[in-house]
C-alpha cells in the first residue's frame, strides 16, 4: 500500500519523510514539481500523478503537500482519505497542523506515523488509542519531560485497540462529567443575479465534545429525525437502531468528534436568510467603474446574523478600488485581485452598504463578466432547517452529566452571481 | 542490563565501544567514517558518545535527534553499530526510536542488524500480547532476507497466538515476508488459509489484504469463509473493510451468475431487499422468474449497504462500486446519494469521486439526474473539479433538464476562469449533438460567442462550431462566411486551421469568398503555424480541383513555399498534394479521382466524452483514476454463463447431522446453509474415515470432550454454540453406537490438540474460564442422567441386536449410554496445556472489557411434558422435556427432545411430523421420520423450534403411517433463555442500561429458611434456564441469560430485604418476557 510519505511546504522543500518499506528515493519528488509547476495554482495539482515506477497520491492541506509515494494498485481514495485522516491527527495533536510545529515535533509525528501503518497499511487511526499509545505534547509535560526523563510514550499499552468500542479510551475518569453537542447546518446556495435561487442545500454535522466518566452509553433523539435525508456516522453510532428508531445510540469515543454529518432533504425549501444587493457595473469608454453592495437579512427567525465576510475575486482589469464602507472594514488586494470586507453584525434596520469606484487599466477591454460574491456568515442559536434535539440520556453510569446543545447555522459555499 | 555494559565501557576508557562502531562502520562505508566530512563526523561523534552514556535521558536525547535526521532524509547509518546496542532498552520510549532507525536502515547495514534478532526473537514469547506484536512488526519489518527463516518461523507462531491483535500483525507481517522473498509464497499462503479461518474482526482485514498481496487468484481460499467475512464485514475496521469489499467484488463476479437480465429492472425492487434469503428465494420461485438470485450474492448486497452510511469515503466508494459491478441494475440507485454526499469532502476527494461519478453517469444517466444540481459549479472551485462536473452535467443532459442546463453554461462561459470557459464551449458542441432539439439554439449561441473579446473562448467556439457544421447537411453559409471574417483577427493556430478546413470543405457554397481567403493565406503562409500550414495546402488544393482557374497560380505559389518550408510533414503533404492535383506525365490514374479523394463526404466526428472508454476498468481503482492499467491492477472478470458449484460455500455445522440423516440429506444441507461457518469442517470430515477407532478413542475422547467444553463454553459466542454442538450431541441430545463414539473422540481430539495451537478464541475467552460453574450443577447432571440411563440401558440391548438394520436408528439412540461419563461440564481446567494456561495468565491484562458469553446450563429439570398422551394416540405416546442445550439446527432455536414410546402391541411405522401450524416468525426443525417402532419400544429424538422469543404455542401433526395427531408445544418461558457468563462488574454495567421501562419488578414476603443462597438458586434455575452471577454480597443473588432468538440479555436480581421479604428484579429488553419471568418467579419463590 503506501510505501513512503513526504510532506513538502509550499516552497517546495521536502520537510520531512518516512518510509514504511524499503527506502524511496527523494528524487521522485520530481515528478510531483512538474506537476506542481504546471497546474500554477496548488489547487490545481492533480491529486494521482503517474510516474514511472510509483504514483503519487497527495492532499493538500495547511498549505503543505501530504504525498504519498505508492507502487501498485490501490483504490486512490483509500490513500486520500487516510492522509487526510493523518492531518487531522496532527492537528489534534498538536492544535494545528503547519510547517514549523511539524518540525518542532518532528518525533512525536515520527512515533505517530509508525503506529498509524505497518507496512503501509493503516494500523491505529483512531485518535483515541493514538493518543493512549503516544501522548500528545503539552507544555507541561514538556517541562515534566526535561526533567524527569520521562517520555511522550505511553508505558501503559492501550487495550482499546482489542476491545469490541476500538474508539474509546479505557479507564477514563473526570470530575466535571459533561458531554456537549454542536448542531451545525452550513447552507450551500447558489444565488442568481435576480436575487432568485438556483441551488440551495443544507448540510449539516453534529460534533461532540463528550467528557464523560466510565463508559457511557448514549441515546440521542430527535425532535423531526425525518429531516435527515442521507446520514453518515461515527463508527460508534449503533446503525440498527437508527434504521429501526431514528435514535442515535452510541458509546462515545473520549473528547471531541464528530458524530453524524447529514444532508437535509431537496424537498425542503431551505430559507435564505440573507439577501445581497448589487450594483456593479464596468464602462467601455471609462477607466472607472461603479461598485456597490448592500448585505441585509431575510428569513432569519428572528436572529442576528454575524460574523459576516464578503469576499470577491475581481476580474484581472480592475487596478485599485476606492470603497467606503458603512460598517466593518474592507481590504482589496491589487496583486490576487480579492476584495474582502469584513461587516461582521448586521443590524437590520441599516444594512451594511460597501460603495465606491473602481479604477480599470486604461484602454483594456471591459471584463465581459461581473465578480461573483462568496458570503460567510453565522447565526447562532438556530438551525436552519429546523432540526431539534430532543433528548439525551445516558445508560451505564450513574452520575449526572451535564449536558449542552447548541446550535448554529453558517454559510457553507454561499455564491452570489452578479 | 544492556545500559550496564555501556557503563563498563565507559568506565574503561570510553574510547572501546566508540572504536568498534568506528570500525564496524568503516568496513561498510569507508568513506562516511573519515575524510571530508569532519564536520558531519563530529556531531555524529558526539551522538555516539550520548548513546554510550549510561543516562537514558541523554540517550534519548540522542535517539530524537538522529531520528530528526532520518525525517529530514539525513544519512545517519554510520550510527548503526551505537544504535543497534539500545535496542533492548529498558525505556519504551528509546526502544521504539531505535525501531524506528533499525527499520530505515537495517537494510543498509544487514550484518549489524543481525546483532537485534535475538532480542526479538525473545521478545516473541513475551506473555504481553502487545510486546509480541511489536516485535513481530520490527521483525518482520527488518528486510534482512539472512532471517527468512526466523521470520517464516514468527509468523506462523504468530498466526497461532491467542491474540487476534498478534494474529493481526501476523497477517502484516506476511505482507513483508513476501516482498522479501517470493518463494516463500506457498508457505505464507498456508498461513494465509488458517488466518482467513479466523473469527476476529482485527485479523479479517489484515488477512484479506495479505491475500490480495500474495495470491489474489486463489479464490478457492475464500469460498468457505465468504459468509462468515460478508457477516464480519461491519463490525471490521474501515480500512479493512475497503480491502475486503474489493475482494469480494472480484470474487462475486466469478461465483455468481449476473443479475443483469432483461425484465429484471422490475423484480427486485427496494422491498424485498430486506426480506431474509428464504423469503426472497421462495417469492422468486413462485413467480417463476428465470433469474434466481444466489442467496450468497444477495447476502454480500445487503450485509454492505449499512457501510454506505461510513464516515470514511473510501469504503461509502468501495460499497458504491459493489453495488454498480454486482447489484440488480434496479438496486444500483440507492448508492448515488452517497455519493453526492462525498462531493462535500475535501478536494481530493472530490476529484476521484466525480470521476467515477462521470464513468458512471455515461452509462446510467438516471442514476445522478435527480442530483443535477448538486454538480452545478462554484466559481471557488478548482479548475480539475469544475471540469469534471462539466462532464457530469453534459452526461446528465437530456431534452428535459437541457434548457436550464443551457442557462447555466452561459454563466460559465462567461467565467474568468478561461480554460473553463473553453471546456464548456465544449460541453455546449456535446450537448448539441446529442440533443437534436438544441442544436440550432446552441449554434446560434455559439456563433454568438465568436464576437467575444477573449481568444480563446472565440477559438474554442470555432473549433466546436466546425465539428457542428460537419455533422450537418444543412447549409450555414453565413456561418461561413462570419468566420472566415474572423480569420484577420483570431491568432489561435488551431482556430484558423478550423476556418480554412470549415472553407476549404465547403468551398463551393462560398465560391466567392474562399479563394480570397486562399490570397490572404498565401501571403502569411511563411509566418503561420505548422497546423494552419497544412490546412491552407488543403484549402489550395481543394479550390485547385474546384475552381482551378482562379486559383491555380495562387495554389502552385503555395505549393512552392510548401517544398521549401521547414517541416517535413509540409513538404511530404505538399509533394504529395502535387502529385495528385497537378496533372503530369507521371501522373497515373489516381489524379482523376482527385477531388473525388480531397472533396469525399467525410464522417462527422463523434463528439464523446472522454469518460466512455474507463468502464472496463473496476471503479473505484487508481487505474480507473488514470485510465491507465496501473501494475498490480486485477482485471474484474466478466460474469460466468452458468454459476460455478455453489456448494463450495457451504460449511456445514456439525458431520453428525448428515450421519444421521442419509434420508434427508438434501434438505440437511440445506438448513445447513444458513449455520454459521465453522472452521473445523475440514478435520471432521477427514475424520469420518477414522471410524474404526474403538472404545480407547473413546477414552480420550470424553477428556477432550469436557475440556473442550470447559474452555468453549467460556468463549465468544459464536464459537461456542457451533463447537459446542458436537460435544453435547454426544452426551444428551441422541445416542450414539460405538462407531460415532470412536469418531468424536478423535475428532474432539484433534479439536483440542488444534485449539492448544490455533486457539483462535478471543481473549473473552480467558476471563470466563475461571468461571467454573458450580457443585449443584454436576450433582443435579448426573441425577436426571442416572435416571435417563436406565431407561435406556435396556434399549441398549434391544438395539444392540438390531442395529444392522436400524443403523440410522441405532446412532440416535445410543448415546444415552455415553452419558454418564461426560457428564461434567466445567471440569477443572488441567487438560490446556500449560502452555496455553500460561498465555491465558499473561492475557488477564486485556480482558477486563471483555463480555457475556454463553455458558452450560447449571441445572437441567428432568421434569417433561405431555405431547401426546398414549390414549389419544392410539397407543403412541410422546413426551418432551428440555435438555437446555443450544440447538444444534440453528442458533436461534430451542431444543427440544421427544420420546416416542410406542404402547401398543404393534411395531408403529413412519412416525414424522405431518402439518404444522406455526404462528408467523416461528420456525421449527423437525426430526427426521422414523421407520418403525418396536411394540414397547421407545426412542427419543430432538429438534428446534425457534419461538422468537415469545411463548406462542407451536401446533403441529405428529403423524404415524395411519393416523396423524394435533399435539401442540407451549414452551415455558424459562426455556426460552439460554444461561450466560458475567463477571459481576458487567452485569452491574449491563444492567445499568436496562432501566426504566426494561425493568420489572416485585417483591416477595416468605419464610427465612426460604431465602437461603441453594434454596433460591435451586428454585430459580429450575424454572428458567439462568446461570448463576457470582455475587459479591451474600443478600444479593444474581442470574443471567440472554433468550435464544434476539440474544436479548434477561437479568435476573433477587435482593433480600430486612425480615422476610426480597425484591425480585428482572432486567431485559424483552419486556414480556421478563414479565412473564416475573409472574412465574414470584410464586416460586414465595412458596414454602
Amino acid at each position: 500500500m503506501i510505501h513512503s510519505l513526504f510532506l513538502i511546504n509550499s516552497s517546495g522543500d521536502i520537510f520531512l519523510e518516512k518510509h514504511w518499506k524499503s527506502v524511496v528515493s527523494r528524487s521522485v519528488c520530481d515528478y510531483f514539481f512538474e506537476a506542481q509547476e504546471r497546474a500554477t495554482e496548488a489547487e490545481n495539482v492533480p491529486p494521482v500523478i503517474p510516474t514511472p515506477h510509483h504514483y503519487l497520491l497527495s492532499v493538500y492541506r495547511h498549505k503543505i503537500f501530504f504525498v504519498a509515494v505508492i507502487q501498485t494498485e490501490v483504490p486512490p481514495l483509500f490513500v486520500i482519505e487516510f492522509l487526510h485522516r493523518v492531518v487531522d491527527t496532527f492537528q489534534d495533536y498538536f492544535g494545528v497542523c503547519s510547517e514549523p510545529v511539524i518540525k518542532d515535533n518532528v518525533v512525536v509525528v515520527y512515533e505517530v506515523l509508525e503506529e498509524m501503518l505497518d507496512n503501509g497499511f493503516p494500523l491505529a487511526t483512531e485518535s483515541n488509542i493514538l493518543k493512549e499509545l503516544i501522548k500528545p505534547p503539552t507544555i507541561l509535560r514538556t517541562v515534566v519531560n526535561t526533567i524527569t526523563g520521562s517520555t511522550n510514550v505511553g508505558d501503559q499499552l492501550p487495550t482499546g485497540q482489542l476491545s469490541v468500542v476500538p474508539w474509546r479510551r479505557t479507564g477514563v475518569k473526570y470530575t466535571n462529567n459533561e458531554a456537549y453537542f454542536d448542531v451545525i447546518e452550513e447552507i450551500d446556495a447558489i444565488i442568481d443575479k435576480s436575487g432568485s435561487t438556483i441551488t440551495a442545500e443544507i448540510q449539516g454535522v453534529i460534533d461532540a465534545c463528550v467528557k464523560l466518566t466510565g463508559m457511557p452509553d448514549l441515546t440521542l433523539s430527535f425532535m423531526n429525525p425525518r429531516l435527515l435525508d442521507d446520514v453518515s456516522f461515527h463508527p460508534c453510532v449503533r446503525f440498527k437502531r437508527w434504521e429501526s428508531e431514528r435514535i442515535l445510540s452510541f458509546i462515545p469515543p473520549d473528547g471531541n468528534f464528530r458524530l453524524l454529518s447529514y444532508h437535509v432533504s431537496a424537498q425542503n425549501l431551505v430559507a435564505i436568510p440573507v439577501y445581497v444587493k448589487h450594483n456593479i457595473s464596468f464602462r467601455d469608454s471609462s477607466s472607472l467603474g461603479r461598485f456597490e453592495i448592500t448585505v441585509g437579512p431575510k428569513q432569519t427567525m428572528g436572529k442576528t446574523i454575524e460574523g459576516v465576510t464578503v469576499t470577491s475575486q475581481m476580474p484581472k482589469g480592475v487596478l485599485n478600488m476606492s470603497l467606503t464602507p458603512s460598517q466593518g472594514t474592507h481590504t482589496f488586494d491589487p496583486v490576487t485581485k480579492m476584495l474582502s470586507w469584513d461587516v461582521g453584525k448586521i443590524n437590520p434596520q441599516k444594512p451594511p452598504n460597501l460603495k465606491g469606484t473602481m479604477s480599470l487599466q486604461a484602454g483594456a477591454s471591459k471584463p465581459d463578466e461581473n465578480p461573483t460574491i462568496n458570503l460567510q456568515f453565522k447565526i447562532q442559536q438556530l438551525a436552519i432547517s429546523g432540526l431539534k434535539v430532543n433528548r439525551l440520556d445516558m445508560y451505564g453510569e450513574k452520575y449526572k452529566p451535564f449536558k449542552g446543545i447548541k446550535y448554529m447555522t453558517k454559510a457553507g459555499k454561499f455564491q452570489v452571481r452578479t | 542490563m544492556s545500559s550496564n555494559s555501556f557503563s563498563y565501557n565507559e568506565q574503561s576508557g570510553g574510547g572501546e565501544a566508540t572504536e568498534l562502531g568506528q570500525e564496524a562502520t568503516s568496513t561498510i562505508s569507508p568513506s562516511g567514517a573519515f575524510g571530508l566530512f569532519s564536520s558531519d563526523l563530529k556531531k555524529n561523534e558526539d551522538l555516539k558518545q550520548m548513546l554510550e552514556s549510561n543516562k537514558d535521558s541523554a540517550k534519548l536525547d540522542a535517539m530524537k535527534r538522529i531520528v530528526g535526521m532520518i525525517a529530514k532524509g539525513k544519512n545517519a547509518s554510520e550510527l548503526f553499530p551505537a544504535v543497534v546496542k539500545n535496542v533492548a532498552s529498558k525505556n519504551i520510549e528509546i526502544k521504539k526510536l531505535v525501531y524506528v532507525y533499525l527499520v530505515r536502515y537495517a537494510e543498509e547495514q544487514q550484518d549489524l542488524a543481525l546483532l537485534s534478532i535475538s532480542t526479538f526473537q525473545r521478545a516473541l514469547k513475551d506473555p504481553n500480547q502487545l510486546i509480541r506484536a511489536s516485535a513481530l512488526r520490527v521483525l518482520s519489518s527488518i528486510r534482512v532476507p539472512i532471517i527468512v527463516p526466523i521470520m517464516m518461523l514468527a509468523i506462523k507462531e504468530a498466526s497461532a497466538d491467542l491474540s487476534p491483535y498478534v494474529r493481526k500483525n501476523a497477517a502484516h507481517a506476511i505482507q513483508k515476508l513476501y516482498s522479501l522473498d517470493p518463494e516463500q509464497k506457498e508457505m505464507l499462503i498456508e498461513v494465509i488459509e488458517k488466518l482467513l479461518k479466523d473469527k476476529s474482526t482485527l485479523v479479517a482485514g489484515s488477512v484479506v489484504m495479505a491475500f490480495e498481496e500474495v495470491c489474489p487468484d486463489r479464490i478457492d481460499l475464500i469460498h468457505k469463509n465468504y459468509r462468515k467475512l460478508c457477516n464480519l464485514l461491519v463490525d471490521v475496521e474501515e480500512w479493512g473493510q475497503v480491502v475486503i469489499i474489493h475482494m469480494l467484488t472480484r470474487y462475486a463476479r466469478t461465483q455468481f451468475v449476473s443479475p443483469w437480465k432483461e425484465g429484471d429492472e422490475l423484480e427486485d425492487n427496494e422491498k424485498n431487499f430486506y426480506e431474509s434469503d428464504d423469503d426472497q428465494k421462495e417469492k422468486t420461485d413462485k413467480r417463476k422468474k428465470p433469474y434466481t438470485m444466489d442467496p450468497d450474492h444477495r447476502l454480500l448486497i445487503r450485509n454492505t449497504k449499512p457501510l454506505l452510511q461510513s464516515r470514511n469515503a473510501a469504503v461509502v466508494m468501495a460499497v458504491a462500486q459493489l453495488y454498480w459491478h454486482i447489484s440488480p441494475k434496479s438496486e444500483a440507485g440507492i448508492i448515488s446519494k452517497s455519493l453526492v454526499r462525498l462531493l462535500r469532502s475535501n478536494r481530493e476527494v472530490q476529484y476521484i469521486v466525480l470521476q467515477n461519478i462521470a464513468t458512471m453517469s455515461i452509462q446510467r444517466k438516471g442514476m445522478f439526474e435527480p442530483y443535477l444540481k448538486s454538480f452545478y459549479v462554484r466559481s471557488t472551485d478548482p479548475t480539475m473539479i469544475k471540469t469534471l462536473k462539466l462532464e457530469i452535467l453534459t452526461n446528465l443532459a437530456n431534452e428535459a433538464n437541457i434548457s436550464t442546463l443551457l442557462r447555466e453554461f452561459q454563466t460559465y462561459v462567461k467565467s474568468q476562469d478561461k480554460q473553463f470557459a473553453a471546456a464548456t464551449i465544449q460541453t455546449i458542441g456535446r450537448c448539441a449533438t446529442n440533443i437534436v432539439e438544441v442544436t440550432d439554439t446552441c449554434l446560434n449561441g455559439l456563433v454568438c460567442l465568436l464576437s467575444n473579446r477573449d481568444e480563446i473562448v472565440v477559438a474554442e467556439s470555432v473549433v466546436v462550431i466546425k465539428k457542428l457544421l460537419q455533422m450537418q447537411p444543412v447549409q450555414h453559409g453565413e456561418i461561413i462566411k462570419h468566420m472566415a471574417k474572423l480569420l484577420d483577427s483570431i491568432t489561435v493556430p488551431v482556430a484558423r486551421a478550423s476556418i480554412l478546413w470549415l472553407i476549404g470543405e465547403n468551398c463551393e457554397r462560398v465560391p466567392k469568398i474562399a479563394p480570397d481567403v486562399l490570397r490572404k493565406m498565401a501571403k502569411s503562409f511563411t509566418s503561420e503555424d505548422d497546423l494552419v500550414k497544412l490546412q491552407i495546402l488543403n484549402l489550395g488544393a481543394k479550390l485547385y480541383l474546384t475552381n482551378s482557374k482562379q486559383t491555380k497560380l495562387l495554389t502552385q505559389y503555395i505549393l512552392n513555399l510548401g517544398k521549401y518550408d521547414q517541416n517535413y510533414d509540409i513538404r511530404d503533404r505538399t509533394r504529395f498534394i502535387r502529385q495528385l492535383i497537378v496533372p503530369n506525365e507521371k501522373s497515373g490514374a489516381l489524379s482523376k479521382y482527385a477531388k473525388k479523394i480531397f472533396l469525399a463526404q467525410k464522417p462527422a466526428p463523434l463528439l464523446e466524452s472522454p469518460f466512455k472508454d474507463r468502464d472496463h476498468f473496476q471503479l473505484g481503482t487508481l487505474s480507473h483514476t488514470l485510465n491507465i492499467k496501473a501494475t498490480g491492477y486485477l482485471e474484474l472478470s466478466n460474469w460466468p454463463e452458468v454459476a460455478p458449484d455453489p456448494s463450495v460455500r457451504n460449511v456445514e455445522v456439525i458431520e453428525l447431522a448428515k450421519e444421521w440423516t442419509p434420508a434427508g440429506k438434501a434438505k440437511q444441507e440445506n438448513s445447513a446453509k444458513k449455520f454459521y461457518s465453522e472452521s473445523e469442517e475440514e478435520e471432521d470430515s477427514s475424520d469420518s474415515s477414522s471410524d474404526s477407532e474403538s472404545e480407547s478413542g473413546s477414552e480420550s475422547g470424553e477428556e477432550g470432550d469436557s475440556n473442550e467444553d470447559s474452555s468453549e463454553d467460556s468463549s465468544s459466542e459464536q464459537d461456542s454454540e457451533s463447537g459446542r454442538e458436537s460435544g453435547l450431541e454426544n452426551k444428551r441430545t441422541a445416542k450414539r453406537n460405538s462407531k460415532a463414539k470412536g469418531k468424536s473422540g478423535s475428532e474432539d481430539e484433534e479439536k483440542e490438540n488444534e485449539k492448544s495451537k490455533t486457539s483462535d478464541s478471543s481473549n473473552a475467552e480467558s476471563s470466563s474460564i475461571e468461571d467454573s460453574s458450580s457443585d449443584s450443577e454436576s450433582e443435579s447432571e448426573s441425577e436426571s442422567e442416572s435416571e435417563s440411563r436406565k431407561v435406556t440401558q435396556e434399549k441398549e440391548k434391544k438395539t444392540k441386536q438390531g442395529r444392522t438394520p436400524l443403523t440410522k436408528d441405532v446412532s440416535l439412540l445410543d448415546l444415552d449410554d455415553f452419558n454418564p461419563v461426560s457428564t461434567p461440564v466445567a471440569l477443572p481446567i488441567p487438560a490446556l496445556s500449560p502452555s496455553l494456561m500460561a498465555d491465558l495468565e499473561g492475557l488477564n491484562l486485556s480482558t477486563s472489557s471483555s463480555v457475556i458469553s454463553v455458558s452450560t446450563p447449571v441445572f437441567v429439570p428432568t421434569k417433561t411434558h405431555v405431547l401426546l398422551h398414549r390414549m389419544s394416540g392410539k397407543g403412541l405416546a410422546a413426551h418432551y422435556f428440555f435438555p437446555r442445550q443450544p440447538c444444534i439446527f440453528g442458533d436461534k432455536m430451542v431444543s427440544i427432545q421427544i420420546t416416542l414410546n410406542n404402547t401398543t402391541d404393534q411395531k408403529i411405522e413412519n412416525i414424522h411430523i405431518g402439518e404444522k401450524k406455526l404462528p408467523i416468525g416461528l420456525k421449527m426443525h423437525v426430526f427426521n421420520p422414523i421407520d418403525s417402532l418396536e411394540p414397547e419400544g421407545s426412542i427419543t429424538v430432538s429438534m428446534g423450534i425457534d419461538f422468537c422469543d415469545s411463548t406462542q404455542t407451536a401446533s403441529f401433526q405428529l403423524c404415524t403411517k395411519d393416523d396423524c395427531f394435533s399435539v401442540n408445544i407451549q414452551p415455558p418461558v424459562g426455556e426460552l433463555l439460554l444461561p450466560v457468563a458475567m463477571s459481576e462488574k458487567d452485569f452491574k454495567k449491563e444492567q445499568g442500561m436496562l432501566t426504566g421501562m426494561n425493568e420489572t419488578s416485585a417483591v416477595i414476603i416468605a419464610a427465612p429458611q426460604n431465602f437461603t443462597p441453594s434454596v433460591i438458586f435451586q428454585k430459580v434455575v429450575n424454572i428458567a434456564n439462568v446461570g448463576a452471577v457470582p455475587s459479591g454480597q451474600d443478600n444479593i443473588h444474581r442470574f443471567a441469560a440472554k433468550t435464544v432468538h434476539s440474544g436479548s440479555l434477561m437479568l435476573v436480581t433477587v435482593e433480600l430485604k430486612e425480615g422476610s421479604t426480597a425484591q425480585l428484579i428482572i432486567n431485559t429488553e424483552k419486556t414480556v418476557i421478563g414479565s412473564v419471568l416475573l409472574r412465574e418467579l414470584k410464586p416460586v419463590l414465595s412458596q414454602g
